[in-house]
This record gives C-alpha cells, structure tokens and sequence, in this order.
C-alpha cells in the first residue's frame, strides 16, 4: 500500500473538515460558558416538574438577568443568569420555594468579569507554551536524525499535525456551539491540551520509527522509507487509538453528565490525532524534504 | 531487577486490593488513614473565590493584611467543624483573592455570613468588680476599653532587644486617635491586666499586663515568644488593624447527592472501559495480550495506591484523566508486542525478539511519554482546581504506566512465556 503517493488527497480530506470548522469559528466564534463569559449558573431540583419557560418567566419577572432555563431532567432545571450576587440569589430562591415548593440546589458556580478575563488569557498562553515546549523537545529528541533530513522538519511536522487536531478540534465546537449550543469550558482547554499531547504522542511513534529506519536504509529514496515506516506502525497506531476510544466511549456513555463535553472533545481531538499523525505529519515530511531538496539543487547549479 | 519490581509490587497490592475497608498505614513517618480524597464535585460542598478590597490599605500593608484575612478566614471556617477545609491565598498583579473549598457542608448561606465577616479586633481592660482576681481573671471579666483594630496601624513580630526577655516580641503601632486612648488606659490600668479580642474570642491568653503608661502610641508585646507565636499573633492583630472587605467574585456549589450519583457513574465507566480495552487486548494480541491484561490490573492498583499515598484529592475531572491514562498504559504494551510481531517476522528467535521489543519500543514509549508528561506540566501551571486534579493523575497515570509496561510486562513474559520454548 502506499500512503505516500496519496499524501495529497489526504491532505485534502483534512481540509474538507477543518474549512467549515474555520468558516463557524469566524462566523459565529465559540459558545464560551460562564469560565470565559463570566455569569452564575444555578441548577435547582424543585417540588415537581414545570415548564422551563413559566420558571424564565417567574425568574425575569423578579428582576433576574436570565438567559436561559434548561430542563436537566424531570424536576432539575439548569438557569443561566448574568454574574448575580449572593442577596439576589437568596431572594430568587426564597420566591423559588414559595411558587414551587421547597427547592434545592444541586450546583451553584458564579464567575466574576475578573477571573473569567484572566482565565482566557491564561488559556491562550497554555496552548501557546505547550506548542513552543513541545517543537523545542522534539527537535532535540530527533537532533541524531541521519542526513539529508533536518531534525527541525520533525519538529515542525509535528506542530503542523497538532496545528491540525487543534483547528479541528475549535472548528468543531464553534460549529456545535451554533448548532447544539454546546459550550467551552475550562475543562475544553484542557482537552485542547490533552488532545495536543495525544497527538504528538502518535506522531512520534512514526517518526521514531523513520528515524529508524532511515539509518537502516540509507540507500532507499526517503520516500520509500517514509511510507514503510507507516505502514510498519499503523496497527499500531490504529490499535492505541481504539482503546483509547473504547475508554472514552465508555465515560462518554456511562461517565458523568458534567464532562460529557469534555469527553467528546478529547474523543474527536484523539480521532483527528491518529488520523493526522499517519497521514498529514509523515507525508508532510516529504513535502518539506522536496522544498528544501529542490533548493538544494538550485543552488548547486 | 525485575524480581524486585514484582516484589514491590505484592505488598502493596495486597494492602490495597482491600480498598472497602480503608486500611490506615502505620510506618512511623508515615501514618494516616486511607481512605481516598474526594474533590468538591464528588464529595458536594462549596468553593468561593473571595476577592479583597484593598482600597484603603496601603500598598506597603497589602500582602499582610491578605495573610491577616486568611488566617481569619480560616479560623472562622474551622469553626464550622467541617473536615478538612482549605483556605488559600492568591495573588495575580494587583487582585488579591482568597480561595476557600468547603466540603460536606449543608447550610451554605450560613457558613457564607460567616466566612465573609468582617474582622473586629478589640481592646479590652478587666472591670472593676473583679480587680482582686487579676491573675485568674476569665475572658468574660473584661470589658470594653474604647480602643479597637481602627485605632491599630500595624503590628509586627521582631527579635526582642531586651536580654532579661529573650526570644520575640510584637510591636503595636496605634494612629494619633488611638495613642490618646491608650495613653489613658494605661494610666488609669496602670499594672493591670489588657486583653485583646479578635471576633470576641480572645488571643494571647493569658492577657499581658500593662508594664508602662504609653504615650507615643508605641506599645510592645513582651512574653518571650518563639519568631512563629510572635508572628502568629501579630498576624492576628493585623486583621483587625487591616480590615478588608471580602466580596465572593465566584463561587461553585455541588450538592451533596449529584456527587454520590458521579462517583458511581465514574466507577461503572472506569469498570467498563478496562473491561472492553481487555476483551480488545485478547482478540488481538491473544496470549500474549493476557499478560497486557495483567499488567494493566497492577497498573490499575498501583496508580490508585498512588493517589492514596500523596495524597491526590479526586474530582472527577481527575477521575478522568486517570481512566484517559489506562489508555495510555496500554499503549506502551501495545508498541512493545507489536515490535515482538515485526521481529519475529524478520526471522528472529522468540528470545531474541523478546528483548528486541522492549529494546526498541522503548524510544517511542520515552519521547512520545515526555510530550505528554510536558503538556501535563503546563496544565498544572495553567491550571486552577480540576484542571490541576487532570493534568496530575494524567501525569502520575503516564509515569506508571511507564513503570508497569517497561518492568511488569517484562516480568510476567519473562517468567511465562520466555520460559515456556
């Protein structure tokens, strides 16, 4: 088989999905919750199930800031309110257990302007440092690397093929953030970085074994090489994944209602991570050593 | 070497493998109770970020009157009587904050008025009705003299320059105001006994006797402190010196159900996903994925003994990042019997290709591990509360399963299977 030949279409393949994932994140951006926006986000179990609108409606008529009333099941209702203080909330709640019986709160979480400032800062630098850390490791780890390919190729090859899972990744929620109204949390920065780590995890499996390899045959085109060596690692590849997926799945299904987003994040991160680490960062490889190559031989003519 | 891997690995698994029955430790250095750490969300509680208006606070005073405002703020949550507390400060360029995680608590709104009170230091001198009994003299025989945390500038801890009274003293600082008042309450009590209440609960018991009539508003606090108790009591002093107001800038609340009902759904998905990565292992990789099987059990164990031991607080969150982990554990075995595959198709011996697994595979295994061990290090810095909880059992997750791939697998095959040509 060779995945080489084909490298093109795949790199197409990927661009199909990220392009309108792009197009949501510059159209409608990210559904950013409470951790980014700021804002109180009050889920309460009352006496008996109501229509969410009638409790938005009670809420707005007692002067609360309500975005929205989602019902979480039968009787629990998740609201979301701008940044409320404590008094107001204990007087929306005393009105709550007057109209609806008693009540009780199953979560509470407010953030203030502040932190949820800081916190996206902070988020931005992460991702940042973490990309910067990880170039910086892995042009040192692939520094032996045999001649003609430089070892800062497989460092920017992997960034390249991160660059990829992250873009995904984004595109992704801004698209379910409009269509689903699915929000990014705290914790999706973490699966973003997750999903980084798993990614170049794959990616160095690969090149590991084209390191390999390249010192075994020296005398094979670096093709050749490159597309043995996926094709050596891929049931490899393909197998981690799996488990991985069966692991996650499984928390997705079974876990907790409070980080399914979060699983669903990492399960679509670690998906686009195999996928680009066999067919985008190896086959990129290539790419580079053609344009570097062919200068080479410019210059020498 | 690798005798003593499954050595180590024994005693603990029979200590640990009775996790229903919490098994307390007893080393001499180390002694505590087992039982594992839930994290807000599993256990149910509150979090508060607290954020200190320190408006009227000079900058120089700024950083003790956080530490003030965090000693008070968790003595009163102490009061409480809930286990295990946690009081932090934090400081981000001028914002100064506290960070306080009540866990198991029910009235809410009760603990909040509390926290969020502001601290009220007073002076006080003893009545006149029990002048007698100076010595024994009771909290509640003393009254209000007047002078109050308002009046109080600073205090402070340094080395005393008496040498008839060696150790420590604190040195008080009143404002115009309150050197006047203390100028005639230490003449009119004179040799007489003054104590200091913080929140009507009295520090520094027994109360120091006023030595002098002060008239600079310079007092000094002499009874041959140790720099921690000097320290300690000036911190005290300063709270009600440096009053903040403390405003909740965010806080999360989990009731107490929605975190039993977590910790089940954890499990059962935690059980289900070994299971079916198992059930994987075998089809695929047959006998050889037994002992992947195997391993991973051990890994399993050891990781949770882990959290036990440090001990890492568990919030689900956390709990994830450890499930994420066992994926990565079964990696390495994955990378290992896959190079043993190859080998073996090149033609080489069973022996040989056993070393040669585990010898090659062991690069990969080493730098894609460091990528992630590096992302796991930035999301603890990055990171606040469940952020950290992930990115540390990830971490501990990856650097067992490094421990339980390299030795334990090695092991099992070394003795079970390499054995058996």
């Amino acid at each position: 088989m060779n995945i080489v030949r084909y490298k093109n279409l795949f790199f197409a393949f990927s661009l199909i999905i990220i392009i309108p994932g792009i197009f949501a994140l510059f159209m409608w951006g990210l559904k950013v919750g409470i951790d980014f926006a700021g804002g109180t986000l009050w889920e309460v179990k009352v006496a008996e199930s109501i229509d969410s609108l009638i409790i938005q409606e009670f809420l707005s008529g007692q002067g609360a800031e309500v975005a929205q009333v989602a019902q979480t099941s039968g009787d629990t209702y998740l609201i979301r309110l701008k940044t409320t203080d404590e008094e107001t909330l204990n007087g929306l709640r005393t009105n709550v257990d007057e109209n609806f019986g008693p009540s009780e709160d199953v979560r509470l979480e407010t953030v203030g302007p502040t932190i949820s400032k800081e916190l996206a800062q902070k988020a931005i630098i992460a991702v940042l440092v973490a990309i910067a850390a990880i170039v910086v490791y892995i042009t040192w780890a692939f520094r032996q690397v045999p001649k003609p390919t430089s070892s800062l190729a497989f460092g920017i090859c992997t960034v390249i093929a991160l660059l990829h899972d992250v873009l995904l990744l984004v595109g992704v929620f801004a698209l379910l953030g409009h269509f689903f109204a699915i929000e990014v949390d705290a914790l999706f920065i973490t699966a973003t970085l997750t999903v980084i780590g798993f990614s170049v995890h794959d990616t160095i499996v690969v090149f590991d074994r084209i390191r390999e390899n390249l010192k075994k045959y020296d005398d094979y085109p670096f093709e050749n090489v490159v597309n043995h060596s996926i094709l050596q690692t891929f049931s490899r590849s393909l197998n981690t994944s799996l488990t991985a997926v069966f692991v996650l799945l499984a928390l997705f299904l079974f876990g907790g209602e409070s980080i399914k987003t979060f699983v669903l994040a990492l399960l679509i991160g670690i998906i686009s991570g195999t996928y680009s680490s066999i067919f985008n960062a190896a086959p990129l490889l290539i790419v580079w050593q053609n344009l570097t190559g062919r200068k080479f031989r410019l210059k020498r003519n | 070497m690798a005798a003593l891997a499954v050595y180590i690995d024994i005693p603990k698994i029979q200590l640990f493998g009775k996790t229903l029955s919490h098994p307390k430790i007893n080393l001499g250095f180390l002694k505590r109770d087992l039982e594992p750490k839930l994290g807000l969300d599993l256990s149910g509680g509150v979090q508060l970020v607290l954020s200190a208006d320190m408006t009227d606070v000079s900058p120089d005073d700024r950083d003790n009157a956080l530490q003030s405002a965090k000693e008070i703020v968790e003595n009163r949550v102490n009061s409480l009587g809930v286990a295990e507390p946690v009081v932090q400060s934090a400081k981000t360029q001028d914002q100064y904050r506290l960070i306080v995680e009540i866990p198991g608590i029910d009235d809410i709104d009760q603990a909040l008025a509390t926290v969020r009170k502001t601290a009220h230091l007073e002076f006080r001198t003893i009545k006149q009705a029990t002048l007698e009994a100076t010595t024994e003299a009771l909290p509640q025989d003393f009254e209000a003299s007047g002078l109050t945390g308002a009046d109080l500038t600073r205090a402070q801890a340094a080395p005393s320059n008496d040498p008839q009274n060696p150790g420590y003293v604190v040195s008080l600082e009143f404002n115009g105001e309150g050197a006047k008042k203390l100028e005639s309450i230490t003449q009119n009590n004179f040799q007489k006994p003054m104590a200091m209440f913080l929140d009507d609960e009295p520090i520094s018991w027994p109360p120091p006797v006023i030595q002098a009539v002060i008239t600079d508003g310079k007092a000094q606090i002499t009874g041959r402190f140790t720099s921690d108790e000097a320290r300690g009591l000036a911190i005290q002093l300063n709270a009600g010196a440096l009053p903040v107001s403390l405003k909740i800038e965010s806080q999360s609340r989990v009731g107490p159900t929605i975190g039993q009902e977590t910790i089940q759904k954890s499990i059962l998905a935690a059980i289900i996903g070994l299971v079916s990565v198992a059930v994987f292992m075998v089809a695929y990789y047959r006998f050889l994925g037994l002992f992947a099987v195997v391993a991973l059990c051990i890994y399993t164990s050891l990781v949770f003994a882990i959290f036990k031991l440090i001990p890492v607080t568990l919030t689900l969150a956390g709990i994830a990042g450890f499930i994420l982990s066992i994926g990565m554990a079964v990696d390495a075995n994955i990378l290992i019997f896959e190079r043993m595959k190859e080998e073996r198709r090149w033609g080489k011996e069973k022996l040989e290709s056993f070393f040669a697994g585990f010898e090659r595979a062991w690069s990969s295994i080493r730098d894609s591990n460091v990528s992630s061990l590096i992302t796991c290090a930035i999301l603890f810095n990055f990171g606040t509360g469940s952020i950290r909880g992930f990115a540390l059992t990830l971490a501990i997750g990856i650097l067992v399963s490094m421990f339980s791939a390299i030795l334990v697998t090695r092991t099992l095959l070394r003795i079970f299977w390499v054995g058996k040509v």
